[in-house]
C-alpha cells in the first residue's frame, strides 16, 4: 500500500485520440512545478471511450474519484482542489452510478487488465498474476493435458468463425512435420471493431503469454504476431513487451529452465482486409500477394512454409493465461451451453455509453444498448444494431431480446464475428448501411473467385442505382439472386459471407428498398441522391454564415435577408445546416 | 512528412534496406515497408533492387506492392488527411466530410494536389469508433468531428 496520491490517465488511442497525452503532459508539469508527492501512471483503455479523457485519482487513503472528458485546462484544477485541497473537482466527476451501470452487467476476463496496469510495464502485470500460467504449465503440463483444459473451457476461436480452441490447438500438436509455428492474428480489419487494437494497446503481456502457452501446447517453437500497420501503438507496445519479456528470460532459449524454446517475431499487415483470413494471412507473413487458397490442406497440417500452424485471434489468446489459472470449470460457468466465457464487444454508432465492454455469453442486445450502453445518444429511436461488420448482418430493434452467443446470433442471418456492434438509430438508412459494407468488400475482394470481385461489384452497382434513385423493382430478386452466387462461388469466408449485410437489411427492412425504388424517397433521408436541402425564408435570418461557409458556393442572399441554396450547385454536405443557428435549413 | 527522394538520396538507403532484411526468408513486405517510410512512398528503383537481391521478378513485387494499401507509387502531399471510413465514422457523416473537404482542397480521396499540398486518402477503420467522425490530419487524430471543425483544422494549413 503506497502513501501517495495516485493519478492515472488512459493512453490508449482513443485516450490519444480525445487529448490524453495533452492531459498527462499538464499533470506532469503541475506535479512537478508544485512538487507534490504524487505518481503518474499511464494506462490503457478501461473501455469507457465515450468519457475520454479519463483521468483516475486514488487518495493516499485509498479514496477512489474518476473524471471525464477532462482537458489539459482542467488538469489545474483538479491538482489544486482535489489532491492540494481535498475536495474532489465535483464538475468533472463521473457519477458512481454511471460507471456502476457500464460496469455491473460486465465480466471481464480478456479486459481483466486493461486500464487497470500500465501497459508498458511487465511488473505490473507480473503483479497481476502474468505470467503465472507460463510458469505453471512449464512445470509439468503436458502439452496433451494444456489442450484438453483449453477443450473443457469451451472457449472457440473469438476472431469470427467460433471454431474450438483446444481442439485446433489438438489438429496442430497431432500433426507431423517441424518446425511448428503458431500465430496471432492481430488483422483487426472490421470496420466497428476495435477490441485486439485495445487489447494491444492496453496489456500486450496477456497476448504474449497466450501464445507461449499455445506454442508450448502445439510443439511449436517460433510465433508471429501478424498486426495491422493502422495500428501504430499496438505494434509499439508489442515491441516495448516483447523486449521485456525476453530480459526476463519469458521468451527465447530455455524459457525459466524448463527446456522449452520460443521465439515471437512481429509482422505488420500492409493493408488488405482479406488478410485476416488464415491462409490469406499466412501468404503475407511469407512476403507474398494475401490470397485465400483451398482448404484442405488446413494450416494444422499445411501452414506457415508448408509446416504445421496454428493461428488464433487475439481475443481468444487473451483469454488463455486466464483459464490456466483459474480453471476451465470456472471459464465454462460464463455463457450458454455451447458458447462459453465471455466476448468482448466494441459498441459505437449511436449509443450514449460507447466503448469496450465484455459480457458473459448470452446477455441479450438489449441488456447491452440499454443497461450497459445507457441506450440510443441522439434522441431519435432505436432502430437497428449491426453485428459483424462486413462479414454480418444487421439485427432490427424489434428482436433486441436476442441474446449474443453463436447459436443465437446465426439465427439472425448476422455473426457475432469479431464482436463490433454498431447501434443505428431511425437517422440510419438500410440501403446505405448495405451499400457501405458491399463498397467495403468490393473493394477489398483480393480478385481471385470470381464470384467475390464481380458478383459483389454488381450488387454494389444496383445498390447505387436503388439509392440514387433509378431502382427498378426487378433489382430486389436480382441482389438475392446474386447474393446465392456470391455465397456459394466464394472460396474464402469473406467472399461467402460478404452478401450478409445486403440479405439481412432486405430481411428485415424490405419495405425500405421499395420505398427507395417505387416512391424514390429515401425515408431516412440520408441518400443523397433523393434529397435537397431548402432554406426555410420564415426563419431564416439572413446572417450569412451558411453562405461564407458553403464550400460549394451554392449558397446567396443579402445579408439580412432570407438566403437560398441552388439545388443544382449544392453537393448535399449538411455542413449548412449544422452551421444554422435558426434551424432555418430543412432537408426534403 | 519529411521524406526524401530517391533522387536526392540515391539507391544507398534502399540497398542498405534490403541488406538488412534479406537474413530472413520473405521479409520483402518488411523491407518495402521500411523503404517507404524513408521515401515516402516506394521508388520504381526500388523494385528493380529487390528484384536483382532475391531473384524474384520485378513484374511479382510490383503485384505485392499494388496489391496492398498500405503502398504508394507516387510522393504524398505535404499534408496528409486520412478520412476514416469506418461503420461509425460512416453513420455519424464522413462521407459528408469527405465531400467538404475535397471541396476546400480541390482534390477528390486518394489524389494529390497539384501544388503538393495536400493529399487525401480514405483509409479502412481507424478503430477510434467511440470518437467518430474521425481524421487524421498529419497524423493527428482529430475525434468527434464536424463538418465545420475539419473545414477549420484544414483551412489553417492553407495560410
Amino acid at each position: 500500500m503506497t502513501n501517495n496520491w495516485i493519478v492515472k490517465i488512459g493512453l490508449a488511442s482513443c485516450g490519444i485520440a480525445a487529448g490524453g497525452q495533452k492531459v498527462f503532459d499538464a499533470f506532469e508539469e503541475l506535479i512537478e512545478e508544485k512538487n507534490l508527492d504524487v505518481e503518474l501512471r499511464r494506462t490503457g483503455c478501461v473501455g469507457m471511450c465515450y468519457n475520454e479523457v479519463l483521468v483516475e485519482v486514488f487518495s493516499p487513503a485509498g479514496e477512489y474519484t474518476c473524471y471525464g472528458r477532462v482537458t489539459p485546462e482542467d488538469a489545474g484544477e483538479i491538482v489544486e482542489s482535489h489532491i492540494m485541497g481535498g475536495r474532489p473537482a465535483d464538475r468533472l466527476v463521473i457519477p458512481a452510478e454511471d460507471i456502476d451501470s457500464f460496469m455491473s452487467g460486465q465480466r471481464r476476463i480478456v479486459l481483466r487488465n486493461c486500464g487497470v496496469i500500465d501497459p508498458e510495464s511487465i511488473d505490473d502485470y507480473i503483479a497481476a498474476d502474468g505470467y503465472r500460467a507460463i510458469e505453471t504449465v512449464l512445470s509439468g503440463t503436458a502439452p496433451e493435458a494444456v489442450i484438453s483444459e483449453i477443450t473443457d473451457s469451451g472457449l472457440r476461436g473469438r476472431g469470427g468463425a467460433g471454431f474450438p480452441t483446444g481442439v485446433k490447438w489438438g489438429f496442430a500438436r497431432d500433426a507431423q512435420g517441424s518446425p511448428k509455428y503458431v500465430i496471432c492474428n492481430a488483422d483487426e480489419g472490421d470496420p466497428g471493431a476495435f477490441m485486439d487494437r485495445s487489447v494491444l494497446e492496453s496489456d500486450p503481456h496477456s497476448v504474449i503469454e497466450g501464445l507461449l502457452i499455445a506454442g508450448y501446447a502445439i510443439g511449436a517453437e517460433a510465433g508471429y504476431i501478424y498486426v495491422r500497420a493502422e495500428y501504430p501503438l499496438a505494434i509499439k507496445r508489442l515491441e516495448i513487451a516483447l523486449v521485456q519479456a525476453t530480459a526476463r528470460g519469458f521468451i527465447g532459449e530455455n524459457i525459466l529452465g524448463r527446456g522449452f524454446s520460443f521465439d515471437i517475431v512481429i509482422r505488420q499487415g500492409a493493408g488488405a482486409f482479406v488478410c485476416g483470413e488464415e491462409t490469406a494471412l499466412m501468404l503475407s507473413v511469407e512476403g507474398k500477394r494475401g490470397m485465400p487458397r483451398i482448404r484442405p490442406p488446413f494450416p494444422a497440417q499445411e501452414g506457415l512454409w508448408g509446416k504445421p500452424t496454428n493461428i488464433n485471434n487475439v481475443e481468444t489468446l487473451a483469454n488463455i493465461a486466464w483459464i490456466i489459472n483459474n480453471g476451465a470449470s470456472l471459464y465454462s460457468a460464463y455463457g450458454t451451453e455451447k458458447s462459453r466465457g465471455t466476448k468482448v464487444l466494441a459498441l459505437a454508432g449511436k449509443i450514449a455509453r460507447g466503448g469496450l465492454i465484455e459480457v458473459p455469453m448470452g446477455t441479450s442486445l438489449r441488456e447491452i444498448v440499454f443497461d450497459i450502453g445507457g441506450g440510443i445518444s441522439s434522441g431519435l429511436g432505436f432502430k437497428a444494431v449491426q453485428l459483424g461488420g462486413p462479414s454480418g448482418g444487421v439485427i432490427p430493434a424489434a428482436m433486441a431480446d436476442t441474446t449474443v452467443d453463436y447459436e443465437s446470433i446465426s439465427q439472425t442471418g448476422a455473426i457475432v464475428g469479431s464482436g463490433g456492434l454498431i447501434v443505428m438509430d431511425e437517422s440510419a438508412c438500410m440501403v446505405d448501411v448495405a451499400r457501405f459494407f458491399l463498397h467495403f468488400t468490393q473493394d477489398e475482394s483480393c480478385g481471385k473467385c470470381t464470384f467475390c470481385r464481380i458478383g459483389t461489384l454488381r450488387m454494389l452497382e444496383i445498390l447505387e442505382k436503388i439509392a440514387g434513385g433509378t431502382g427498378s423493382p426487378e433489382d430486389i430478386a436480382l441482389l438475392e439472386g446474386l447474393a446465392a452466387g456470391v455465397r456459394k462461388g466464394s472460396l474464402c469466408g469473406l467472399g461467402q459471407t460478404a452478401p450478409n449485410p445486403v440479405l439481412t437489411t432486405l430481411r428485415y427492412f424490405r419495405e425500405e428498398y421499395e420505398v427507395h425504388i417505387n416512391a424514390k424517397k429515401c425515408p431516412a433521408k440520408k441518400c443523397q441522391a433523393l434529397i435537397t436541402f431548402e432554406i426555410v425564408p420564415d426563419k431564416c435570418a439572413g446572417c450569412g454564415l451558411c453562405a461564407k461557409n458553403c464550400p460549394a458556393g451554392a449558397i446567396t442572399g443579402e445579408k439580412k435577408k432570407p438566403h437560398i441554396i441552388d439545388p443544382e450547385a449544392c453537393i448535399r454536405c449538411g455542413l449548412c445546416r449544422s452551421l444554422c443557428r435558426f434551424d432555418a435549413v430543412v432537408v426534403n | 512528412m519529411e521524406s526524401s527522394t530517391a533522387e536526392s538520396t540515391g539507391l544507398t538507403r534502399i540497398d542498405e534496406i534490403i541488406h538488412r532484411h534479406n537474413v530472413q526468408l520473405g521479409a520483402i513486405i518488411p523491407a518495402l515497408q521500411e523503404i517507404q517510410e524513408v521515401y515516402g512512398y516506394i521508388p520504381p528503383a526500388a523494385i528493380f533492387r529487390i528484384a536483382e537481391s532475391t531473384g524474384v521478378s520485378a513484374s511479382e513485387i510490383y503485384g505485392i506492392v499494388t496489391f496492398y494499401a498500405q503502398f504508394r507509387l507516387k510522393p504524398l502531399g505535404k499534408n496528409v488527411i486520412k478520412i476514416c471510413q469506418g461503420t461509425a465514422c460512416h453513420l455519424n457523416g464522413s462521407e459528408r466530410i469527405s465531400d467538404t473537404l475535397s471541396s476546400i482542397t480541390g482534390i477528390a480521396e486518394g489524389e494529390t494536389s497539384q501544388d503538393g499540398q495536400f493529399t487525401i486518402e480514405r483509409v479502412a477503420c481507424l478503430g477510434c469508433c467511440s470518437l467518430s467522425p474521425c481524421v487524421t490530419v498529419n497524423d493527428e487524430i482529430h475525434g468527434r468531428l464536424t463538418p465545420e471543425a475539419a473545414v477549420s483544422a484544414v483551412r489553417k494549413l492553407m495560410k
